[in-house]
C-alpha cells in the first residue's frame, strides 16, 4: 500500500543522488520540449510529490508492455521513478494473489478515491457481455468501469488499451475495444506502442505529478511531446528517402549502406512516436537503426493496414479481385453498346433518302 | 473512424472502387467508339499504306507544332509543362511507383523526392497559368463550360494535396494523405465522364487524323 513518503525520499533510499535526480529532471524537461527554466519546477514538484497511488489493470494483453516498462531500463532513473510510484495493484508484479490481490485494489480505490492514477494495458472485450476475459470472476469491462470511477486520470498503456490493438484486429472475435471507447468522463492519456517506450510512460507520469494535469494531447489522445512528429520526419535515414535511395531487399547493397527502408515496408511516414529520438534500451537503437522497417505499432489499426513488408502506399487489399469483374462488365457493356450503335447506324442508312439533282429541279 | 482507418480504406477499398469505375467507364466508351467505327471512305486511296501515317501521327503529335506556337505561346508552354510534369509526378515519384508495382506486378526506378518536389511546384504554377488564360481570354472564356473547369479542378487537386502532404502544410500528414488519395480517386472516377478521357482517346483520334490525311496523300 502507498505510504506517506515523497518521491525524493524514496529516490534517496534507492541510492539516487540529488545530482542524478536533477539530471533526470533536465532530461525529462528536454524530452517533453519544456524550457530549461522548468527544470527546477519539475524537481520541486517531484521532490514534494507524494508517491501517487497507481492501480494497473491488465486486460487482453501479452504482458509485453509490462516487460518493456519493468525490465528494459532497469536500473535507470526512469525505472526507479516507476518503482517509487505506489503500485498498489498489478496482477503480474504484485506478491499478493487471489482474494488478497483484489482486496489491494479495492482498498487503494477507497483510500485514494479521486486521486489515484489508473493505468491500463490490454484491450477490453465487450462481445457477449465481456465474457472473453475475466479476472477473479469479474469481466474486464466491469472491472474497468468500477476502477475508473474514482480515478484522477487514466493512462492507456500500449496500443491495445489505446486503440484495441491486436485483439481488435479483424475479425475481432472478442469485440475488443479501447479504454477510451468505454470511459468517457475521465481524462485519458494514450501511450500507444507495441510496446510503448518506457521513458514515455515515466515522462507522462512526471508531467502529471509536476503540473497536476494531463499533458497536451493530439486527436488520438497521445501526448504531443512524444507523439507530435512522425518517425519519418525524425529518421536519420530521411536524406536517403529524399535522394531516392532505397534498400530493395534486406541484404542488398542499399540495405548494407543504410539506405531508406520505405520500399521494404517502413511505415515511418504515417507513424507518430518518439522511437527515432529517444530510441530504445537506454538510447541504444531503434528498429530502423537495426535495419528493420517501422511497423507503425503506435497507430490505430496498424495490424489491419496491410503487409509489414510492403511499401505503405501499396494497397492493403487485392485490388485486381475487385477490378476484374469491372473489367469484364466494361467489356461486355462496351461491346453491347457498340453493336447497338452499329445496328442503329445501319437502320439509319437504310432509311436514308439521298437528294438528287432531280429533286432540286422541282 | 480514425485517420488511420480512413487511410486504410482509401488505400484499399476506395482505390479498388475508383479503379473499377475507371476501367468500366473507359472500356465502355472506347469499345463503343471502336465498334461503331467510321464511315467507309469510298474515294480511291492515293496512298495504299495509309495506316503508317496513322501511327506516325500518334507519335509526331507529341511534338509542338512550331508553326502554330506563336498564336498562344503561354498556353503552349504551360500546357506542355504541366503534361510532362504530371507524367513525371505520377510515374516517377517512388511512393507512386510502389502503388503501380503492387497493381500491375512490375515497376521501374524513380526520381529523387526533391526533384519531383520541384516538378510539382512548376506543374502547379503552369496549371494556374492555363486556368488564368481560360478566364482572361474572352473567346476561350466564352467557349468554356463546366466540363473544362471541373476537369481542371480534379486534375490540380491531387497535385496540390500531394504537395501539401509532402510539406506537412495545412493538415497533419496522415489527414492530408487521406485527402490526397481521395482526390486521386475523384480524378480516376472523373476520367471516363469528362474531357479527361483524352488520356485514352488521344491515340485513336491522332491515328484517325493521320490515316485519313495519309490516304488523301497529305504528308503529315
Amino acid at each position: 500500500m502507498a505510504e506517506n513518503r515523497t518521491l525524493a525520499a524514496a529516490l534517496l533510499q534507492h541510492g539516487v543522488t540529488r545530482r542524478g535526480f536533477l539530471k533526470y529532471c533536465a532530461g525529462l524537461a528536454s524530452m517533453m520540449a519544456l524550457p530549461a527554466s522548468m527544470v527546477p519546477r519539475i524537481a520541486a514538484a517531484l521532490e514534494s510529490a507524494m508517491r501517487p497511488s497507481v492501480i494497473w489493470l491488465s486486460f487482453q494483453e501479452c504482458t509485453g508492455c509490462t516487460e518493456s516498462l519493468t525490465r528494459s531500463h532497469s536500473p535507470s532513473l526512469e525505472s526507479l521513478i516507476f518503482d517509487v510510484v505506489s503500485l498498489d495493484y498489478h496482477h503480474t508484479l504484485q506478491a499478493a494473489s487471489g482474494e488478497a490481490a483484489e482486496q489491494a485494489r479495492t482498498q487503494a480505490m477507497e483510500k485514494f478515491d479521486g486521486q489515484y492514477l489508473l493505468l491500463v494495458d490490454g484491450s477490453i472485450p465487450i462481445k457477449d457481455g465481456g465474457v472473453y476475459s475475466t479476472i477473479a470472476g469479474m469481466t474486464n469491462l466491469d472491472m474497468l468501469k468500477e476502477t475508473a470511477k474514482g480515478a484522477a486520470a487514466i493512462v492507456s498503456i500500449g496500443t491495445c488499451a489505446s486503440y484495441g490493438g491486436l485483439p481488435h484486429a479483424k475479425p475481432n472475435p472478442t469485440g475488443a475495444v479501447a479504454v477510451s471507447d468505454i470511459i468517457k468522463d475521465k481524462p485519458i492519456i494514450n501511450v500507444p506502442g507495441c510496446p510503448p517506450i518506457p521513458v514515455v510512460i515515466t515522462g507522462v507520469l512526471a508531467h502529471f505529478l509536476t503540473f497536476g494535469k494531463i499533458p497536451e494531447l493530439d486527436k488520438s489522445l497521445r501526448p504531443l511531446s512524444f507523439y507530435g512528429e512522425s518517425i519519418h520526419d525524425r529518421c536519420y535515414r530521411r536524406p536517403f528517402y529524399d535522394r531516392g535511395q532505397f534498400a530493395k531487399s534486406f541484404d542488398d547493397e542499399g540495405a548494407r549502406k543504410g539506405w531508406c527502408l520505405y520500399e521494404l515496408g517502413c511505415k515511418g511516414p504515417t507513424t507518430h512516436n518518439a522511437c527515432a529520438t529517444t530510441k530504445w534500451n537506454q538510447g541504444t537503437s531503434f528498429p530502423i537503426q537495426s535495419g528493420h522497417p517501422c511497423l507503425g505499432c503506435s497507430e490505430p489499426d496498424f495490424w489491419d493496414a496491410g503487409s509489414f513488408y510492403k511499401a505503405f502506399t501499396a494497397p492493403p487489399i487485392n485490388v485486381s479481385s475487385v477490378v476484374a469483374p469491372a473489367l469484364a462488365a466494361g467489356a461486355a457493356a462496351g461491346v453491347a453498346l457498340g453493336l447497338a450503335s452499329r445496328i442503329k447506324k445501319a437502320r439509319s442508312s437504310k432509311r436514308r433518302e439521298p437528294v438528287t439533282t432531280d429533286d432540286l429541279k422541282e | 473512424m480514425t485517420t488511420m482507418e480512413m487511410l486504410t480504406w482509401v488505400r484499399g477499398p476506395g482505390l479498388a472502387i475508383a479503379i473499377s469505375i475507371l476501367v468500366l467507364g473507359v472500356l465502355v466508351r472506347l469499345l463503343e467508339m471502336i465498334i461503331l467505327g467510321r464511315n467507309k471512305d469510298l474515294s480511291e486511296a492515293r496512298e495504299k499504306n495509309s495506316a503508317k501515317y496513322g501511327w506516325r501521327t500518334v507519335l509526331t503529335r507529341f511534338l509542338p507544332p512550331l508553326s502554330a506556337t506563336h498564336v498562344s505561346p503561354v498556353v503552349f508552354l504551360a500546357s506542355y509543362i504541366f503534361h510532362i510534369g504530371l507524367f513525371l509526378i505520377v510515374f516517377f515519384y517512388v511512393p507512386h511507383i510502389t502503388v503501380i508495382r503492387e497493381l500491375i506486378g512490375f515497376g521501374w526506378p524513380g526520381l529523387s523526392s526533391w526533384f519531383i518536389d520541384a516538378v510539382t511546384l512548376v506543374t502547379m504554377i503552369s496549371m494556374l497559368v492555363v486556368i488564368w488564360h481560360r478566364l482572361s481570354d474572352k473567346v476561350k472564356f466564352f467557349l468554356s463550360g463546366f466540363n473544362d473547369y471541373f476537369s481542371w479542378l480534379v486534375t490540380i487537386l491531387p497535385v496540390i494535396t500531394g504537395y501539401f502532404a509532402y510539406h506537412r502544410l495545412l493538415l497533419p500528414y496522415n489527414e492530408m494523405l487521406v485527402v490526397h488519395i481521395l482526390s486521386v480517386e475523384l480524378l480516376l472516377i472523373s476520367i471516363p465522364f469528362t474531357k479527361l478521357m483524352h488520356a485514352f482517346t488521344f491515340v485513336f483520334s491522332r491515328w484517325y487524323t493521320g490515316e485519313a490525311a495519309g490516304r488523301k496523300g497529305v504528308k503529315i
